[in-house]
């Protein structure tokens, strides 16, 4: 038996398709077979899994959702909607708002990383984490009330918290923070 | 430059068959997903900014002293054969076969490291080693990381880590995974329980050729899902307990076979191992099912014959483009079945 889409090569892998309870049945050569057999997982892959789990909750898409674009690759939410990949690193922070909540049922309950920075970042991650650390101390000093530490505590985050918006300035990306 | 038929006289480390616990963990892989800097991923990018990232990609391998000596092989140079061998070899996934123009692939010699250019992301690199290995693993990969960031850009972000092409890698970019022999819990009928246990922990599991591939012989890839919001070493150190639970307990099952079922166990050995002795024509699945016997016949010590490398050189040496290779021609599937009969008699007479 001769290869049902090529024509060519010997069928060796039958297929049954059932669509709308018609049923087709297929018979491909191995070359043929593999082709197809991506086409299918184009149609239910990742992407469809994804953009399942962003649209969790029944939120209907707003005009304002289909019209996001990332500023730097021009990829678009719908591109993304589609595919399941994004553009590139900048998408991001462009489609945050419908990321976020995406990221998180992906990974368990947190979007933020933690782990191994590129040696650029470093100083960035380090006020990071130092102002996390502050916050600690201070919701303690607080609890204790030791009302003098705490507004030394306050200063010193606010101090730190405006070095960091400066340097998001500077590079006017939000998130993006290097050196 | 060395040519892809090179390979094919050498035996990748992580089929040596040494290693922690190797009688139950085949390999341990990790892999982290990293992009250059500013540049669209692969499947966005324009073929300018494709070739940007390899030439970058291409320049910091030549400079990084861990990937001295180092072939880098272009995709659209190499033959569908070729591809399909490295495939098979667990250098690259499938799906860097598709499409070849601007995607490489170095391979360090002992095939131990190896890095996908212009896959879904910029970079893919992997570290795979015999055994259960995940320590080791890592501080080799974090130190290849490192050496490539010192001239190449990553795109990274404070909030989100490592950026990659899709959200399920994003953070650390790390996944690591094992790859089990199971026949114990298979045939005590425990592993779905396993299994179950181990979904709900955030660890997924798959069949032997990742992605898509149904778990042929008992042979099972397991790896981590989460790469955000937690260090790498957790995430590491967190894998590392359940997989040792995983493998105490195919060690355990294993156990009370020999104790209780020795005879029908035994059977089972010596039948597969007839078989594979005086078949003529045989395919790779019934292949992979019966070698799989055979193993863990090897690892219970009833085969005292036969060595485990033997029998991993086995699994990798029967499969299509490897039959071909050695063979040095284009083969039909049929002839394909001959051939690898008499492959496999070769190797266990």
């Amino acid at each position: 038996m001769l290869c049902d889409i090529c024509g060519k090569s010997e069928a060796t892998v039958h297929l049954t398709e059932i669509v709308n309870n018609e049923v087709t049945k297929l018979h491909l050569c191995e070359e043929c077979a593999k082709q197809k057999a991506s086409e299918m997982e184009e149609h239910f892959g990742l992407a469809d899994l994804l953009t399942g789990l962003a649209d969790f909750g029944g939120q209907l898409e707003s005009d304002e959702t289909a019209k996001l674009k990332c500023p730097n690759c021009g990829f678009t939410y719908m591109d993304f909607k589609k595919i399941g990949r994004l553009g590139c690193g900048e998408c991001y922070d462009a489609f945050k708002k419908n990321l976020s909540p995406l990221l998180k049922r992906i990974h368990g309950c947190s979007d933020q990383h933690y782990g191994k920075a590129p040696p650029k970042a470093q100083k960035a991650v380090k006020v990071r984490d130092d102002i996390q650390e502050l916050k600690g101390r201070l919701q303690k000093a607080v609890e204790m009330e030791e009302f003098e530490e705490a507004a030394k505590l306050r200063d010193q985050i606010k101090e730190l918290e405006k070095k960091m918006e400066k340097k998001k300035d500077s590079k006017n990306k939000e998130g993006r923070i290097e050196e | 430059m060395k040519t892809v038929d090179e390979l094919l006289n050498n035996t990748s480390e992580w089929l040596r068959g040494t290693g922690p616990n190797s009688d139950i963990a085949i390999s341990t892989r990790i892999r982290l997903a990293r992009n250059v800097d500013k540049v669209p991923f692969t499947n966005w990018a324009n073929k300018k900014q494709k070739e940007q990232a390899l030439l970058l990609v291409k320049a910091a391998v030549e400079k990084s002293g861990l990937l001295k000596d180092s072939v880098f092989f272009k995709m659209a140079e190499l033959s569908e054969l070729d591809r399909q061998f490295l495939i098979e070899r667990h250098l690259m996934s499938p799906e860097h076969a598709y499409e070849p123009e601007y995607k490489a692939l170095a391979i360090e010699p002992r095939e131990i490291i190896s890095i996908m250019v212009n896959e879904e992301d910029h970079l893919r690199m992997q570290v795979i080693q015999s055994g259960f290995n995940i320590r080791d693993g890592w501080a080799l990969i974090n130190k290849i990381d490192t050496e490539l960031n010192e001239t190449v850009n990553f795109a990274y972000s404070i909030r989100w880590g490592y950026l990659t092409a899709c959200p399920t890698n994003v953070g650390t970019g790390m996944r690591a995974s094992l790859m089990l022999h199971l026949p114990g819990l298979v045939i005590s009928k425990q592993i779905n329980k396993v299994f179950h246990a181990l979904t709900k922990l955030g660890i997924a599991v798959r069949g032997l050729y990742g992605e898509g591939t149904e778990a042929l012989g008992n042979f099972f890839q397991i790896s981590n899902q989460v790469s955000l919001g937690r260090p790498e070493e957790d995430i590491l150190g967190n894998f590392e307990r359940i997989m040792n639970q995983v493998i105490s307990r195919e060690a355990q099952a294993r156990r009370f076979l020999l104790m209780k079922e020795k005879e029908e166990v035994s059977d089972r050995v010596y039948r597969a191992y007839g078989t594979l002795k005086n078949a003529r024509i045989i395919t790779s699945s019934e292949t992979v099912n019966l070698m799989s016997i055979i193993r863990f016949g090897v690892n219970m010590r009833l085969l005292p014959n036969i060595n485990i490398k033997a029998v991993n050189d086995i699994f990798i040496m029967v499969q299509p483009a490897h039959l071909q290779k050695l063979e040095n021609k284009v083969l039909t599937p049929d002839q394909r079945d001959i051939k690898r009969a008499d492959l496999i008699r070769e190797k266990l007479n």
